[in-house]
């Protein structure tokens, strides 16, 4: 057993909304280990990217962190001062964004870019910027010749694994990833994809990666963490999640995508939309779209249950058969 | 055999690209023939770039071909009066955000396709058929979401509406580019099983264009895989899921993520190449650079498409040989 890196504790996150507080991440908790690769599925709405920007303190208002903890290395991140996360950011913990094309600055070269980050964060002096920006960049197999070229230049792919390098320049023990393959076809998705794997098996950092399609990750990720309505409802080793899911919410994501192989047999997917994070109803929040719902369900909030180390908050987890069976 | 209403024949689209004095032409599609029947949904399967959008574009008339003929039920597309194809082979888009007007309710862009296209018709019977055909995209009570703005849709239910409003023209073919790829998981089967319903209902044909071989698979009768503006492998969905003959297919396939199938390591995991731009081409396969079965001819002269069996053209030297 490695240890853990990054401990959150029962987070909360509000946006003040003009009908009151939407609670967007709702009393999250989850271990991270030391080199792990935790996926967090969910559909839109559900708070998978305010959960990440909670951890890496780069919310800003109308949303703010409620309650709870954020330990990273034996730091709570919620209460650290600016001053304090700018000695975190970059070297311990880097964030990739969802489009690339709008988070690298059209108006300077790659290399500009990453000579940026490490003149804020480091006091290497030029030529060791230099050498440090095209070894990251021959990491994710971008040409040195790159460190010239603007965004623009680059395709997709190019973009996305440049956003990667510029995470990689110091070494940081957690990147957050927030959909880095949404915007890319199959092909670029899947390069991109090995291409963390292999990075992160031979430097030991590890990943918190969110993305809507949770196909991508299912034969990445470490552990897979599903959300609906700001909670974990269902948090265990990917193969187990695919194989014997916990929670009807996590088949109906799994059901809502076609196959490629077996008998093409016609799919429903999830009635009905996530519910609303304004006064958010009694009883287990996907109890109205649920096919399996029970009275209690409506009642009471199911608790997170632990069965073998798979957590689930469904009053009823047991009866699940998954896709892979 | 089913009625073919639209039939593509080698029908190519080049671009100038550089400055005026330059004559490099991209060739966005190249030599492109198929054929779509009546009350068939036909995919257009690839990645980005390989010219997928081109040919709904030059469908819809958007843009002109550089060369070849295109039919429509029989007739020389030029020859067919425009108001009269726009109806019958409306366009879905991919973005549903910026395809429809904000600043006009929903019952705007339907009612006046249909006061274009139905003539005949009084105003009292347009606005039933426009509640009618919301109600048949599943936009329901129809009466009430005529009346609504559109930033009170969300995502799925803008793009029911784009298939309300291709509906409303009364379409022989519906050309929908990428129509589900901007929506969220859950909300996309639900617009993928519409267009199942609209062909097993409506009658309608589809040209679906994605790069999503597992949608294309759920949904399509045929599928076509496009590879920088080239067919490269045309059959029955099913059979070219289950057996994937150009290597092209076979990445696209061996790319897909699909937890069902077993994981399989990719060789030279660090890049997996991209489709080429297409400029002034020489002769020569344009998948041979990221091929791994390619032969010595396949970078000297172009393969064509060809019957390997029946129902499946496929064009690569060593597939065919």
């Amino acid at each position: 057993m490695t240890s853990s890196i990054l401990n959150v504790r029962n987070l909360g996150v509000e946006y003040a909304t003009p009908k009151g507080p939407a609670r967007a991440v709702d009393g999250v908790s989850f271990d991270l280990e030391a080199g792990e690769f935790l996926a967090i599925v969910g559909e839109s709405g559900c708070g998978k990217t305010t959960l990440l920007f909670a951890i890496a303190r780069l919310l800003t208002s109308p949303a703010e962190i409620v309650g709870g903890s954020v330990i990273f290395d034996g730091v709570d991140l919620v209460s650290l001062s600016t001053e304090g996360l700018r000695q975190i950011r970059a070297r311990d913990i880097s964030v990739v964004m969802q489009s690339a094309m709008n988070a690298l600055n059209p108006t300077i070269s790659i290399g500009a870019q990453l000579a940026d980050t490490c003149r804020a964060h480091t006091d290497w002096d030029e030529a060791q910027i230099l050498a440090r920006s095209k070894e990251v960049l021959s990491m994710v197999s971008i040409d040195a010749v790159h460190l010239n070229s603007y965004a623009f230049q680059l395709s997709g792919g190019m973009r996305q694994r440049a956003m990667i390098a510029m995470a990689l320049l110091l070494s940081p023990k957690l990147i957050i990833m927030d959909e880095p393959t949404s915007a890319l076809d199959v092909v670029a998705q899947r390069s991109l994809m090995s291409q963390i794997q292999s990075l992160r098996k031979q430097l030991g950092f590890s990943v918190i990666f969110v993305t809507h399609d949770m196909n991508v990750v299912s034969h990445f990720s470490d552990r897979l963490a599903v959300m609906y309505a700001g909670q974990i409802v269902e948090l265990g080793k990917t193969d187990e999640v695919f194989n014997r899911p916990r929670h009807p919410y996590s088949v109906g994501l799994m059901d809502a995508f076609p196959a490629l192989i077996g008998e093409n047999k016609e799919l429903t997917g999830i009635p009905g939309n996530p519910p609303s994070l304004v006064n958010k109803s009694a009883g287990c929040q996907f109890a109205p779209r649920c096919n399996k719902v029970q009275e209690i369900c409506k009642e009471s909030i199911p608790p997170l249950n632990e069965l073998d180390g798979h957590l689930s908050r469904c009053f009823f987890p047991t009866s699940i058969s998954g896709v892979r069976a | 055999m089913k009625k073919v209403i639209l039939k593509i024949d080698n029908v190519s689209k080049y671009f100038k690209v550089g400055n005026f004095r330059s004559s490099a032409l991209l060739h966005a599609s190249d030599e492109v023939s198929f054929e779509i029947r009546e009350s068939e949904i036909v995919a257009l399967v690839g990645e980005s770039g390989s010219g997928k959008s081109t040919i709904a574009r030059i469908l819809a008339g958007i843009y002109q071909p550089s060369a070849g003929t295109i039919t429509f039920e029989g007739q020389r597309i030029q020859e067919i009066e425009k108001r009269y194809i726009r109806g019958k082979m409306p366009l879905v888009f991919q973005d549903p955000f910026s395809s429809i007007n904000p600043v006009f309710k929903v019952g705007h862009g339907i009612l006046r396709t249909l006061k274009l296209h139905r003539k005949d018709l009084s105003k009292a019977e347009r606005f039933q058929l426009a509640v009618d055909f919301l109600e048949k995209v599943g936009l329901t009570p129809g009466a009430e979401v005529l009346q609504r703005y559109p930033h009170e849709l969300s995502g799925g239910q803008r793009q029911r509406l784009g298939f309300a409003q291709a509906l409303a023209s009364n379409p022989s073919l519906i050309l929908a580019d990428e129509p589900v790829s901007m929506l969220d998981v859950s909300i996309r089967i639900g617009l993928l099983n519409l267009m199942r319903d609209l062909r097993t209902n409506e009658k309608v044909s589809i040209l679906y264009i994605t790069h999503d071989l597992a949608s294309a698979r759920y949904i399509a009768d045929r599928m076509i895989v496009l590879y920088a503006g080239k067919i490269v492998e045309e059959g029955l969905s099913e059979a070219v899921v289950a057996n994937p003959r150009h290597p092209y297919t076979q990445l696209l396939m061996s790319t897909a993520p699909d937890p069902r199938l077993p994981y399989v390591e990719l060789e030279n995991t660090a890049d997996l190449g991209e489709p080429p731009k297409v400029i002034n081409p020489q002769p020569g396969c344009r998948f041979a650079p990221r091929c791994s079965m390619a032969i010595e001819r396949c970078h000297t002269s172009d393969p064509e498409l060809l019957n390997i069996e029946s129902d499946r053209r496929v064009s690569c030297f060593v597939v065919q040989a």
